[in-house]
Parts: C-alpha cells; structure tokens; sequence
C-alpha cells in the first residue's frame, strides 16, 4: 500500500500534528460521507480576518488523513481570501503528488475548507 | 541490544510463505532436472516422472484419480477454464449458469463475461454469515442449467459451505449441470473429498497453502464435457496447453502432501490461534463484531472485524507500521473505490465495510504473532477513533 504514496504523504499520515477539535472555533465545516470511505471536518480559529488555528477530524484512508494534516498547515497564517484560493491540486503537490486514484480525498478537504468559511461569513 | 522485531504476517489469505520443505524439493529442478517433460530423453522423461508423481499426490488429497487433474498456473486460471470451458462446450444443452455474489472476482468476472456472450447467469445471495440458501439454488436450477459454481471458503470471511447437500441439489433438480468449486482458500484447511461430495470439478492453487505462486491445479471429473481455452501444443490431455511448470508443480505437490498429512493437527493450531485473536480483539476493543460466522462453520485462518468508526485502509496502515501486515475490504484500498461486495451482501452498511479488517493465519502464524497484534491493536484504534469526526 506505501509505494502509491510518496514519504510526505506517509509521515503526515503516520503522524499528523492538527488533528483535534478547536473548542468554541468561529468556524467549522464538514465534507464527505461515511458510506464512500471518507468524511473530514475541520475547525478554525479566526481573528481579524487571518486563521489563527486549524484543525481536523478525518474518517478515511491514508490519503484522506494526510491531506487534512496538510491543509491545516496550510492554513494557519493565510487570509481568508487567502484560503479559498487553495485547491485539491496545491494540497496534492505539497504532499509530493497523491496517487490519482485518491485525488478526491485532497478535493474533499478544500471542500470541507469552503464549507467552514461559509459557515463564518453566515455568522 | 536491539531488541527483536516481531512481525506479524497476518495475509495469509492473500499469499502464504513457501514451506521450506517445499522449496528443497523443487531446488533440482532448475538447475539439473530442468528438461520438458514433453521431451522424449532421459532429461524429458525425469521431468515428466516428477510431474506424473506430483499429480499423483494432488489427486490423493482430494480423493480424485490422477487423470483427473490439470495443472494450470493457478486459481485464476482454473476458474476461467472451469467456467468458459464448460458453458462453450455444454451449451447446446442449455446457456444457464448459477453462481453467487460472494464469488473471487476469477469467477465473478467470467460470469459477467459469459453474460456478455449470451448466457444467462443467476447470481445467489446469501445470509448474514455468507451461507447460501439451498432452497433458492433448488429455485435456480433446472435442466437448462449446465453449471454451478459455488465458493467452497470464502476469502474474504471465511464461511465454509455445505458443499455436500450443494452439489446434491445441483445433479438432482438438474441433468445437465456440473458442479464446480473454487476451493483456493479451504483446500488442505478443511474437508474437500471430489467422491464424498459429488465435485464435478474444483479449483486449487499453490501459493495459498504454502507452495509457490504460479501453480494452481483443476480437478476434472472424469467424462465431464469441458473445452479448452488455451490453445498450443495439447499438454494436459489438450485442455491446458503450455510448457507444464516442472518446479512449481513439483513445490505445489509437496506442499500439498505436507498440509494434508498434518491437515488436523494444523486446523487444531489454527483454530485456536484464530479464535484467541478474535475473542481478545473483541474483548479490549469495543464497538467490534465478527464478520461471517463463529466455529467450524469458518476457515481455521480466517478472521474479519468490522472497527467501527475507522476506516480499513488507515488502519492497516496503522498496523504495518506496527509490523502487522493485515487486509482490508474498503473501498479506499480497492481500485474502483468500491467497498467489499462479499460485506455488503452479508448485510454489512458501506460504512461497515469500509471499517472492516481481515487478519488470515497460516500453519506456520506463531502465538507471539498473535499477542504482538492484541497488544498493538487496542492502541492503534484508539489513535484512530480519536481522529475520527464519527
């Protein structure tokens, strides 16, 4: 199952480092279904427009777990603005190019990504 | 001192380690009996004696006559004969075949294929422990059918059927119909005798019961119409042409007549091993069921946990960084994304299937093999399920 995945993809998924739940965050959002393998929720702390903090709770593969971690550090620091324009593609190439077979579970976080920043506009 | 590294080979059902023993017998038959066993000298002729000799011993341990058997390059490949050589040769007298939908994809997939050609395949469901109704294949046979292919174990959760009372029902309800059993992952690990449960033809193969990988072999019964689908030189009695595999023949057969001799005593060792880590797993994990049934009614080897709320793939992901080589039926570790059909039509939600792990055991799995796996695992889905949004 490892040599579809390149080393980065394999050390986020063996240790990731944001995954958790950020108690009273001024955004979350979920994406994905347990019945296709994957569900990803992530949870932001915002301030003046910037994210602070980013956090995720993953049901899924390899791919699914190692993209959340990604994303997450992707994040922090970045605008809002900033953070809407991150695509499947950018969290794929960090990780040293997912398998295209799971190009999905990189899409399914920017997805649960859109979901959280539109949940904290409607706030 | 470092300390030892425990590994645990948990995919037995995927491929087994060549018996040593295995291995000294085929070692000649590179380097110095190496001839064609078509050839009519002396370097043909000892080859020819060894695979004559091995067929022998294969036909021995499932109660067959040594013409009844054909070697092929493994269980694939004796699947797509028995299928596409018995419905092309029978078909004048009917284009029915019944199969299940918990079949290896070896059978599945040429049924689907022969469905494409004209025939018309019905497809047996099956209970929640994966056993098939004998009143629905009284239901689905009749003298139109001219095949039925049944998994004897299945790979997946590990459900033993009735073989017996199947192929009873098949020549009973109709003339014209053959039985036919992939027996991969039973054979040697279970009852399988051709007289005693009336197989017109079974499905065996080397590397799941410690031989090596490329051999396989068909019990044919002996009269039973059947066609050929490779074409070239006649070898086995003109149904398998191809220069025959003399080592691996040789491995298989030797593999073979060890697990058979010691069949017992290992089904007692594997049992015990199996259900240890079933019930431990169990007991330390909560929100865990066993997929496929409890007891005698399952392979010896074969164990399947649905973890809930974890996902398969990650969490074998997880244990082979543990050492702990296991598989699983989510759809993230197929090709086509697709969950397990076997655990789907046991009953099991997407969601379960996608959850769920298979851990097989060999004659050789150690009990150290087993406590490192309950030692690691409660740890490993914890980790998880502290990760999941579920």
């Amino acid at each position: 199952m490892d040599e579809e995945y390149s080393e980065e993809t394999i050390e986020r998924f063996q240790d990731p480092e944001y995954t958790g739940e950020i108690k009273e965050a001024d955004a979350t959002g979920k994406a994905g279904n347990p019945s296709c393998g994957d569900v990803l929720q992530i949870s932001l702390k915002i301030e003046n427009g910037v994210i602070k903090k980013a956090r995720f709770k993953t049901y899924g593969c390899m791919a699914a777990i190692a993209s959340s971690d990604e994303l997450c550090e992707m994040l922090e620091g970045k605008t809002i603005e900033e953070a809407e324009e991150i695509t499947g593609e950018d969290i794929s190439q960090e990780l040293g190019e997912l398998p295209p077979v799971k190009h999905h579970c990189s899409i399914l976080g920017t997805e649960a990504l859109q979901n959280a920043l539109e949940n904290y506009r409607k706030k | 001192m470092t300390e030892k590294k425990v590994e645990a080979y948990l995919d037995n059902g995927a491929t087994t380690k060549v018996d040593p023993d295995a291995l000294k017998e085929m070692k000649p038959y590179f380097t110095e009996k190496y001839g064609n066993s078509e050839s009519l000298h002396k370097k043909g002729k000892e080859a020819k004696k060894a695979v004559e000799k091995s067929r022998r011993t294969i036909a021995d341990t499932i109660n067959a006559d040594k013409k009844e058997i054909i070697f092929t390059s493994g269980g694939t490949e004796s699947d797509n004969l028995a299928l596409k050589g018995t419905a092309y040769k029978n078909k004048q007298k009917g284009k029915h075949i019944v199969t299940t939908k918990i079949e290896h994809d070896a059978v599945l997939q040429s049924a689907k294929w022969l469905e494409e050609q004209g025939f018309e395949v019905t497809y047996l469901s099956v209970d929640e422990e994966g056993f098939v109704d004998s009143e629905e294949l009284k239901q689905a046979v009749n003298d139109r059918t001219i095949l039925v292919s049944i998994i004897h174990g299945n790979n997946e959760i590990g459900t033993i059927q009735d073989l017996k009372t199947l192929a009873e029902i098949t020549h009973d309800y109709s003339n014209n119909a053959y039985f036919h059993t992939d027996a991969c992952q039973s054979y040697t690990k279970t009852e399988l005798d051709v007289e005693k449960q009336n197989l017109d033809l079974v499905t065996i193969n080397g590397h799941k019961i410690h031989g090596p990988k490329g051999t396989g072999a068909l019990y044919i019964k002996e009269n039973t119409e059947i066609d050929t689908w490779q074409h070239g030189g006649g070898h086995e009695n003109g149904l398998r042409s191809g220069t025959l595999n003399v080592h691996g023949i040789v491995g298989f057969a030797e593999a073979a007549k060890k697990n058979h001799k010691n069949k017992q005593k290992n089904i007692q060792k594997m049992t015990q091993l199996r259900d240890k880590l079933i019930q431990g797993t169990l007991k330390k994990i909560d929100k865990t069921k066993l997929n496929g049934p409890e007891g005698e009614k399952r392979l010896p080897n074969n164990i399947n946990i649905c973890f809930n709320n974890i996902e398969g793939e990650a969490l074998s992901g997880y244990l082979n960084r543990k050492n702990i080589y296991a598989s699983t039926g989510s759809a993230c570790s197929s090709l086509e994304l697709e969950p397990s059909q076997v655990l789907k039509e046991i009953g099991l939600t997407d969601q379960e299937a996608n959850s769920s792990l298979r851990m097989t055991l060999s004659k050789f799995t150690t009990q150290e093999e087993i406590e490192h796996t309950l030692k690691e695992l409660p740890g490993v889905v914890n980790r998880l399920r502290e990760m999941s949004p579920l």
